[in-house]
């Protein structure tokens, strides 16, 4: 019988789980190490925030926080392939991808921390990525409409967005994919698969082998790649963007890693997978994978790791301080945002919220 | 205080050579923004080549091209996250649900993120779009394509909600919508979108948001309504007139943010009040100015308020459809107790 249509799916993979190379073909990016390093720094600058956040959490100083730990390699990665000029539309988890662009750890724990100021990035080019995304999936269509406004303007710029495992299930993915290939829109969709979607394991999101393929009947460029190797991630995520750029269609790269921490702070995740699972997880350590490969081409060192540890500590430090110095808003910051002029009738109800204050 | 618009019965009737329907009040409005503006784009289903299912946006793709009259995939969640993008990417969108029964699947999109995406990023990232459906019953169409669901939209904040029904106002109001710099649901009545012709001169001027419209002047009853029932409401006025009833006729087109100030003062005046809605009764848009009318009127009130509205039941299929839309003599009956109660 004729065949109407056949695909495969490549899997890209530079570093092993030992951080030993499994290819030769290093890309050009991977042979200046320096470049390496200070990819390095930042996936060990976001473990770090990582480990405080949920300390703040967990001391009553935050609200529900959504750990990385484990996603290092393929946030980090993800955030280095973009220009500045390209626009990001995150979920909720991928700070290693934001930090890289410019948005602090205060502001993180600020919007976590109750207080919408911390969606108002102040640095480039941050400031003009989208903040997070909590209904799932519906940022892809942003990234969507994004890359269609710069396909109107002929701007060659590229829109990124990540997704889950999970949130590949969604309409909204669906559609940005769909509406992307569709119109050869400059989109490149980031599959974070890191096997959970709270409490639900990957092998019932989808009866798909691969999640990249669900690309593949939008038109789209796909690749799997192993996630916790940020060279891959790195290779994959660059080499679509930069095809998008030049109009040679968007691609879904799905990243395989693992969440080794619970859903949120307000989850417990020994409820629904075992102890074993997160072991083995802990052997593909992402940072400790680029951290042996580093070692091996003698590019870093014990003493560099302490040093690199003070200043994040340093860092970290100077953000908390930042946060828990940020006094709340006042009542009237509820009322002057909903719209760009305050309509009359809401000005009557921010006048009564006003009142009710000076009277406490 | 804000301007009220006050208008005329007698040039809503006006027949002009150069005169357009409603719908073409719609076209006009698009084709002159889409001129002056480039980064006005409108997105649908058949919005293209087609202009669009009741040819809303006919002319459009040969003027401007198929990137901004951009025919989307069939997929009502694609048009609303698309739209969230565009605007936030400093573009204008315009996109049409094709019927306001399919604007379900958009709902994410407007209310989780058009509406609130300058409040939660403290006004770094705005959305200056308009979600355009036509609306309402009374064409005969199938099911899903004849709802008044408007009041799902009233009771979200950072949205506005515009309903016009005249062709002057079509033109004038989503002209509005579209400079706006906030998100829009724009509801066209497609019962009365080829109603009659008025002339609207294609000058690029926009009519107030945020303001109610006095279609007549009266002295007895304040009959407030939106959407196609301003077509009933006026000939209800025109029955009362002929009885000795002056009934002011109030279009408040813009629901919500509520222009409550217009409705308040025709209220004090004539000390009655009747409100109009082609949607279901319960927690419809209609028991919104009844409460404001009670709490901020009762002392002018001569009768209690009353509502004349779509029954509490799903838009019938075509056949009994017109026994949910409120008709004249239901408003004329529901006027004339109101009088007759004090």
């Amino acid at each position: 019988m004729p065949i109407a249509a056949k695909f495969e799916i490549e899997y890209l993979q530079y570093l092993d789980a030992e951080g030993k190379p499994v290819r030769k073909d290093l890309p050009d990016f991977a042979q200046d190490l320096d470049y390496m390093v200070e990819l390095y720094k930042l996936m060990v600058s976001t473990r770090v925030f990582d480990t405080k956040s949920i300390a703040l959490q967990r001391t009553g100083k935050l609200g529900t926080y959504a750990s990385c730990l484990g996603h290092e390699a393929t946030h980090v990665g993800i955030g280095a392939s973009m220009k500045p000029e390209d626009v990001f539309a995150p979920s909720y988890r991928e700070y290693g991808a934001q930090l890289y662009r410019g948005v602090r750890p205060r502001e993180v724990y600020m919007y976590w921390g109750g207080d919408e100021r911390g969606n108002d990035y102040q640095n480039e080019p941050a400031k003009h990525d989208f903040a997070w995304s909590v209904p799932i999936g519906t940022q892809c269509l942003h990234a969507a409409g994004s890359a269609l406004a710069f396909k109107i303007r002929k701007e060659k710029r590229v829109a990124v967005c990540t997704i889950g495992d999970g949130g590949s299930s969604k309409a909204d993915f669906y559609g940005a994919i769909n509406v992307a290939g569709a119109r050869d829109l400059p989109l490149v969709a980031a599959i974070v698969n890191n096997q959970w979607a709270i409490s639900v394991p990957r092998k019932i999101q989808s009866g798909a082998k691969t999640l990249a393929q669900k690309g593949i009947a939008a038109g789209l460029n796909c690749i799997q790649v192993d996630g916790n190797d940020i060279i891959a991630v790195r290779k994959a995520m660059g080499d679509a963007i930069e095809r998008a750029r030049k109009g040679d269609g968007g691609s879904v790269v799905e990243c395989v890693t693992y969440r080794l921490g619970d859903h949120t702070t307000a989850d417990d995740a020994r409820r629904y997978r075992g102890k074993d699972e997160v072991e083995d997880a802990w052997t593909k350590d992402p940072v400790k994978r680029l951290r042996t490969w580093l070692e091996a081409k003698k590019a870093w060192s014990k003493k560099k790791e302490e040093k690199l540890q003070a200043e994040c500590d340093e860092w970290m430090d100077n953000e908390v301080n930042a946060y828990l110095e940020t006094k709340a808003q006042p009542a009237t910051a509820m009322f002057d945002y909903t719209f760009a002029e305050l309509p009359a009738d809401l000005a009557k109800q921010r006048d009564e919220a006003v009142s009710l204050e000076s009277h406490q | 205080m804000l301007a009220t618009r006050r208008l005329h019965a007698g040039s809503y009737r006006r027949q002009h050579m150069a005169a357009i329907t409603l719908i073409e009040g719609v076209t006009q409005a698009l084709a002159y923004e889409m001129k002056h503006d480039k980064s006005v784009v409108v997105l649908g289903e058949d919005v293209g080549v087609n202009g669009g299912v009741f040819r809303a946006t006919q002319g459009l793709s040969e003027k401007f091209g198929d990137l901004r009259v951009f025919d989307t995939p069939l997929d009502e969640t694609t048009i609303a996250g698309v739209t969230v993008g565009l605007a936030a990417q400093g573009m204008k969108p315009v996109c049409e649900a094709q019927f306001e029964g399919f604007i379900y699947p958009m709902m994410e999109q407007i209310c989780c993120h058009a509406a609130r995406m300058r409040n939660r990023t403290r006004g770094r990232i705005t959305c200056p779009a308009v979600f355009r459906a036509p609306w309402g019953g009374g064409i005969h169409a199938p099911e899903h394509h004849s709802e008044a669901n408007e009041h799902l939209f009233t009771n979200v904040p950072g949205l506005r909600v515009v309903l016009p029904s005249s062709p002057a106002r079509a033109y004038g109001l989503l002209l509005a919508a579209i400079r706006d710099p906030d998100p829009v649901v724009f509801y066209e009545p497609k019962r009365i979108y080829r109603q009659y012709k008025e002339e609207v001169p294609d000058d690029g001027e926009a009519l107030p948001l945020d303001v109610c419209f006095v279609l007549r002047d009266g002295t007895d009853i304040t009959l407030v309504t939106w959407g196609a029932e301003v077509k009933e409401t006026l000939e209800a006025a025109d029955a009362l007139a002929s009885v000795g009833i002056s009934a002011e006729v109030i279009d408040v087109a813009t629901l919500t943010p509520l222009d409550f100030d217009t409705i308040a003062e025709s209220v004090q005046k004539t000390g009655r009040c009747v409100i109009v809605q082609e949607a279901p009764k319960t927690a419809g848009f209609g028991a919104e100015i009844a409460a404001r009318v009670a709490e901020e009127c009762i002392y002018d009130l001569l009768a209690p308020v009353a509502r004349v509205s779509g029954w509490d039941i799903h838009t019938p299929l075509y056949r009994l459809e017109m026994k949910q839309l409120p008709s004249t003599a239901r408003i004329v009956d529901a006027a004339k107790r109101t009088l007759a109660a004090g």
